[in-house]
């Protein structure tokens, strides 16, 4: 065998070797963002490899979403928390309605002093149009500086503030 | 606001990555076909005639263990089988490459492919049978026992290679029982520690920044610290000692959160090496094999020493697969506990790391694993598992480079040698099941009855 050919295998094996561990390393940067992953699955809409509760929690979007594309073009994809201790989570709209509070099994889970523990909820309604509805909650939500009394359309990009936090759709 | 059509914004659900194990798997099988390949072409000049045979058969072993993970773990961490197949693999190219020369005597390969289809065996027998780890908490204190007859066994047998840690079984060859009484213990410590925890970490008084730990509460680990002792002057067996009692420690570090653990555990590791270290003959020629490896010994250096000159011989790149000298560490250790300065040697410094990295990679998803665990026995298993595998990595690694004075260990899957392999696979599997709980998605709540009632009631 030639010397040639034996050195590219032996540096050959080393670059497989050191391939196999970046891709496993991959593997890892994609398992830690579990949600960005099944976010993306469920717009794909491939039911089959996903877990049995996203599945059921996700089918009100097929009966949303194409109404959605056909009336909104402009309808936001996605609620952004642009202010306090969670600024930068975002939340893919996926038909689902998002509600904001201090509970534990609220969807976005504030740590703020002024929020009430079922402070508020954002919902689309029959137009694909998203609303925000305030629960009853002690200090109140807020539509730009308007504090909310019946459940209101929200804008693309308006600030709803809830205590120090301030959330907004956005495409 | 009914429960059925909110996300949270937490991981559950992570997509099952069964796909992605299985490429990963294609990849680590044909990794070491390409090792195989190329090893026959630098010692033999041709391709190894049982290329063909070796790639169907790891391929078919891993075929085997990749569907019935499918069929029984489907949630399980897609990493940790394509990395143990893939030093699996290796080894048993490496083994081979090292039954080239006939210095080192009789053909191994063979007869550790038996082990490994074994090991895969018991790997898939684990994965089928124990459906739930939390099973294994039932039997806390019988797995106490069966450890300790397990490590009592080997004083019975005669010594081989200076160390007591074989049991001879006529007709069918020697067993190191310690390797399967490493998993049974972190059984018995999990079970235990997740008992007594609380004890551990909370009755304890406050001097000089440390927890000083009740005596009853101390009992435990001074019995673990004087059964590793007792082993190691019974056995000379250095490394399973260092491993009870590390792995010990690690555990009950986890399970209290008390640094203090740790402090003790090392004055008490230090102590009791010193003390052994100094009187116990067998020990004593390794600690000094350590601190003068270039000392003469029947004319030649040491092993320690020849190990470092192949590590050297090797530099960034390696000499090539099949190229290196390897063969001149003396005696049957080259196989089994040098087997990683024939790595060094051959595949140089960038292959060593990428072993230690796969190595690093495998326990990291044991420890992520017990991060995602809901239940504290789950945790703690794992994290003792993992933990144990790290630990034996380290001590044999160490003791190869010259770090710590080496220990009649077995490199994890890579090392020549039944036990070892058998027993990490099941090492393996027991993770597997482990991360399938704690990765499976939590079944959908029943909707509630109350749940609509409650939304329309209002406060103002």
């Amino acid at each position: 065998m030639s010397e040639l050919t034996l050195t590219v295998m032996r540096l050959g094996f080393l670059a497989v070797l050191w391939l196999f561990v970046i891709v496993a390393v991959q593997v890892i940067r994609s398992d830690l963002f579990g949600t960005r992953v099944t976010q993306r699955a469920a717009r794909r809409g491939d039911t089959g490899s996903r877990p049995p509760q996203q599945r059921q929690q996700a089918q009100p979007a097929p009966r949303q979403q194409p109404q959605n594309n056909r009336q909104r073009r402009g309808s936001p994809t996605k609620l952004v928390v642009a202010e306090g201790s969670l600024a930068g989570t975002t939340v893919a709209l996926q038909g689902q309605t998002i509600t904001l509070g201090r509970a534990h099994d609220s969807t976005i889970v504030l740590d703020d002093d002024y929020a009430s523990s079922r402070h508020a909820r954002i919902y689309p309604d029959r137009d694909g149009q998203w609303i925000v509805e305030d629960l009853g909650s002690t200090n109140g939500t807020y539509l730009d500086r308007n504090r909310l009394t019946t459940p209101t359309p929200v804008p693309l990009g308006a600030p709803i503030r809830i205590g120090k936090t301030v959330i907004e759709l956005r495409k | 606001m009914s429960a059925s059509n909110t996300t949270t914004i937490t991981s559950i659900g992570a997509p099952n990555r069964r796909n992605t194990e299985l490429a990963l798997l294609v990849f680590a099988v044909a990794i070491p076909v390409f090792a195989y390949a190329n090893t026959g072409l630098a010692k033999n000049g041709s391709v190894p005639a049982g290329l063909l045979g070796y790639g169907l058969g790891l391929g078919l072993l891993a075929g085997i263990a990749h569907l019935l993970v499918r069929k029984f773990a489907p949630y399980s961490d897609p990493l940790m089988l394509p990395i143990a197949t893939l030093l699996n693999g290796l080894g048993l190219v490496l083994i081979w490459r090292l039954d080239q020369e006939p210095v080192l005597g009789a053909a191994m390969a063979p007869k550790q492919l038996m082990w490994s289809t074994l090991g895969v065996a018991l790997f898939v027998c684990v994965l089928v049978f124990l459906k739930d780890h939390r099973i294994l908490q039932r039997y806390t204190y019988i797995s106490m026992f069966v450890a300790l007859v397990l490590l009592v066994l080997p004083v019975f047998f005669p010594a081989v290679y200076g160390a007591r840690i074989w049991v001879t079984l006529p007709g069918i060859g020697s067993l190191q029982p310690a390797e399967f009484a490493k998993i049974i213990i972190t059984v018995f410590f999990a079970g235990y520690l997740m008992v007594k925890r609380d004890a551990l970490a909370l009755a304890s008084r406050r001097f000089m920044g440390l927890y000083l730990p009740r005596g009853r509460d101390l009992g435990p680990i001074l019995a673990i610290w004087a059964m590793s002792l007792l082993i190691l002057v019974f056995e000379t067996d250095l490394g399973t000692s260092l491993l009870f009692f590390g792995l010990f420690v690690i555990m009950l570090y986890v399970a209290t959160e008390r640094t203090s653990w740790i402090v003790f555990g090392l004055l008490l590791s230090a102590a009791g090496a010193v003390a052994v270290g100094s009187s116990e003959p067998h020990v004593k020629v390794r600690v000094q094999d350590w601190l003068h490896p270039l000392a003469l010994h029947n004319g030649g250096v040491t092993e320690t020493a020849q190990s470092m000159y192949a590590f050297g011989s090797g530099g960034l790149f390696g000499s090539g697969l099949g190229q290196g000298y390897s063969r001149l560490i003396g005696g049957i250790a080259p196989k089994s506990d040098y087997i990683l300065a024939t790595v060094g040697e051959e595949l140089g410094l960038a292959g060593l790391m990428a072993i230690l990295l796969l190595y690093a990679l495998l326990v990291e998803r044991g420890m992520r694993t017990a991060l995602a665990a809901r239940d504290p026995f789950g945790k703690l298993l794992a994290v003792g598992l993992s933990g144990a595998f790290a630990l034996q990595v380290f001590v044999v690694a160490g003791g190869v480079t010259g770090l710590i004075p080496l220990t009649g260990m077995t490199m994890p899957f890579l090392a020549q040698g039944g036990s070892s392999v058998i027993a990490n696979w099941a090492l393996v599997a027991i993770l597997l099941r482990i991360s399938d709980t704690a990765r499976r998605p939590a079944p959908s709540p029943a909707p509630s009855p109350d749940a609509e009632a409650t939304q329309v009631v209002r406060s103002q």
